[in-house]
């Protein structure tokens, strides 16, 4: 090989490394700086330690936050399965009048900015008295997840062969028989798929929450932003690299349970 | 019950959750916010006034209008080299056949798992005034004093193109799928090298996916408020800020909805521009 090829596939290989550290480099460095001991953000740090893990398990505030955030995505994930199920299912299986304007209201509001969204949503959750309040946070989450669980029921549904359903019905199985113990098996893994999507989206959505949850309802990203708008102390550090390794379980979870690639 | 009749039953229990949940979360506020960007107090409800004071204010105040440029230079900056810093790693997981190809795939796509709250964090204590590079820069006495990366445009548009760089590199991924290999063995039988081959194969049959990506991450760009608000330290005014502010700090509802509805409308030329573009591009 001559030496300019070298020199080529040399420096292509820095790029590429380049690249790569540019893209992992802040979870990097939040690894290393969540051991550091000092109350105030500098690096290198001068000393390790797992004190800031320590104050992140005292903090009633994050630990209350994290409870809220996982109860309100536990909640938002079964909500949009559900409701998104039903939906797949009129729209799927069903020709109706008004079809069209029911798929554009599922499509839509993935064309609108969530930051859009949060002030419409808070003019009309002030109405309902429902702004600061677990109803109010669920119903808003339940819409921006809604069109993802659609989607992958959809999906689901649709590589479901029909003759099996309509082969436990010839033997007189009623409808909801049929669905119950044929096809709600059979996209099982669409169900949990969209349970995972939903449930992290909720548990990640940071830009709705902000104008709709001050104190009661607060979620975990709402107090990490508020946090940080002061502080940037190792605490968040500690935080985040908690919150990253729930994320690599969540996927790792969802990876043996159905693979990844048919979850995407 | 006729038949008729019981399918029908079954279609509106069908749809009535989705649509009573989608109602009130999206269809309502999209309304009200349309509203309130008309009126003088928004939760007045419809028997407020109709004024265009609103819209006005977002049209000639100068200051909305920097707001406006600001938000459109973000997003085209971050952009341009979130596109130009993915292409290469989309390149190279489409080419290479190293053993450890899929946990370089998933190290690429990982950051997307990662909360933007979280590497905006990350980039304050990197990019900060006693973060990693201005501390190295004085450990080693090439500096006195730090050098401002942070708490200005520069730090909140080297973040965002981070943040944004997984969603580039997914797009352009699964356009460079569509690629035939065999196109490139037949361009360089016929004698062309690599960088040729590159010129006239590679890129103009990827263009779909990084026109894709483009769309993607301006979008998401020109939307955000966390990153900016976060790494701008309060200096950086964009359309993200600046409704929030408005919405959180001022309480001057009708203003954020108007400022709202003009993202939505830069927002909406933007995917039709695209749509444009790549009707373009394939025909």
């Amino acid at each position: 090989m001559n030496q300019t090829s070298l020199l080529a596939r040399w420096s292509w290989r820095l790029l590429i490394t380049a690249i790569y550290l540019f893209l992992l480099a802040p979870i990097l460095i939040v690894f290393i700086v969540s051991f550091d001991t000092r109350q105030y953000l500098a690096f290198p740090p001068e000393s390790y330690s797992l004190g800031s893990y320590a104050l992140v398990f005292q903090n009633a505030t994050f630990i209350g936050a994290f409870w809220r955030s996982l109860g309100i995505g536990i909640v938002v994930g079964f909500g949009a399965v559900a409701i998104g199920t039903l939906l797949s299912l009129a729209l799927t299986r069903h020709r109706f009048r008004g079809e069209g304007a029911v798929n554009f209201l599922v499509i839509a509001p993935f064309i609108v900015p969530n930051i859009v969204l949060g002030v419409g949503l808070v003019l009309v959750l002030a109405n309902f008295g429902l702004l600061d309040t677990y109803p109010g946070i669920i119903l808003a989450h339940l819409g921006v997840t809604i069109p993802y669980t659609v989607r992958t029921v959809s999906m689901s549904l649709s590589s479901v062969d029909r003759r099996v359903e309509e082969a436990a019905m010839v033997h007189g199985a009623s409808p909801l028989k049929v669905f119950w113990r044929i096809t709600l098996p059979l996209i099982r893994p669409g169900l949990i798929a969209g349970w995972v999507i939903a449930f992290l989206i909720s548990f990640d959505e940071t830009t709705i929450s902000l104008f709709l949850v001050s104190v009661k309802a607060s979620t975990l990203p709402t107090e990490i932003y508020r946090y940080l708008e002061y502080s940037t102390d190792p605490q968040i550090a500690a935080l985040s690299v908690i919150l990253i390794l729930i994320s690599l379980v969540v996927v790792i979870a969802l990876e043996r349970l159905i693979g990844l690639r048919k979850a995407v | 019950m006729t038949d008729k009749a019981s399918h029908r039953g079954l279609l509106l229990w069908l749809l009535l959750p989705g649509l009573l949940a989608l109602g009130v979360s999206f269809v309502m506020p999209m309304l009200w916010l349309l509203r309130a960007s008309f009126s003088t107090s928004a939760f007045g409800g419809p028997n407020g006034e109709w004024t265009l004071a609103n819209y006005s204010t977002v049209i000639f105040d100068p200051f909305y209008w920097r707001v406006a440029t600001n938000t459109l230079t973000y997003g085209l900056s971050v952009t341009f080299f979130a596109v130009l810093l993915s292409y290469p790693i989309a390149l190279f997981l489409t080419r290479t056949t190293s053993r450890w190809r899929g946990l370089l795939t998933a190290l690429a796509i990982a950051p997307l798992l990662t909360s933007g709250v979280v590497r905006t964090y990350g980039w304050m204590v990197i990019l900060g005034d006693r973060g990693v590079i201005n501390g190295s820069l004085q450990a080693l006495a090439l500096t006195d004093a730090p050098i401002r990366l942070a708490n200005n445009f520069l730090g909140a548009t080297i973040a965002m193109i981070e943040i944004l760089m997984p969603y580039a590199i997914l797009a352009i991924l699964s356009g460079l799928g569509r690629l035939n290999a065999q196109l490139e063995e037949a361009a360089a039988m016929l004698g062309a090298n690599r960088f040729k081959v590159f010129w006239r194969i590679i890129l103009p049959l990827s263009l779909p996916g990084v026109l894709t990506a483009a769309l993607l991450v301006f979008v998401l760009a020109i939307s955000g408020f966390v990153t900016p608000r976060l790494m701008g330290g309060g200096r950086v005014f964009v359309l993200g800020t600046e409704v929030f502010s408005e919405a959180t700090v001022t309480l001057n509802w009708p203003l954020a909805a108007a400022l709202a509805l003009l993202l939505l409308i830069i927002f909406s030329s933007v995917i039709i521009l695209y749509r444009r573009a790549l009707r373009a591009l394939e025909a």
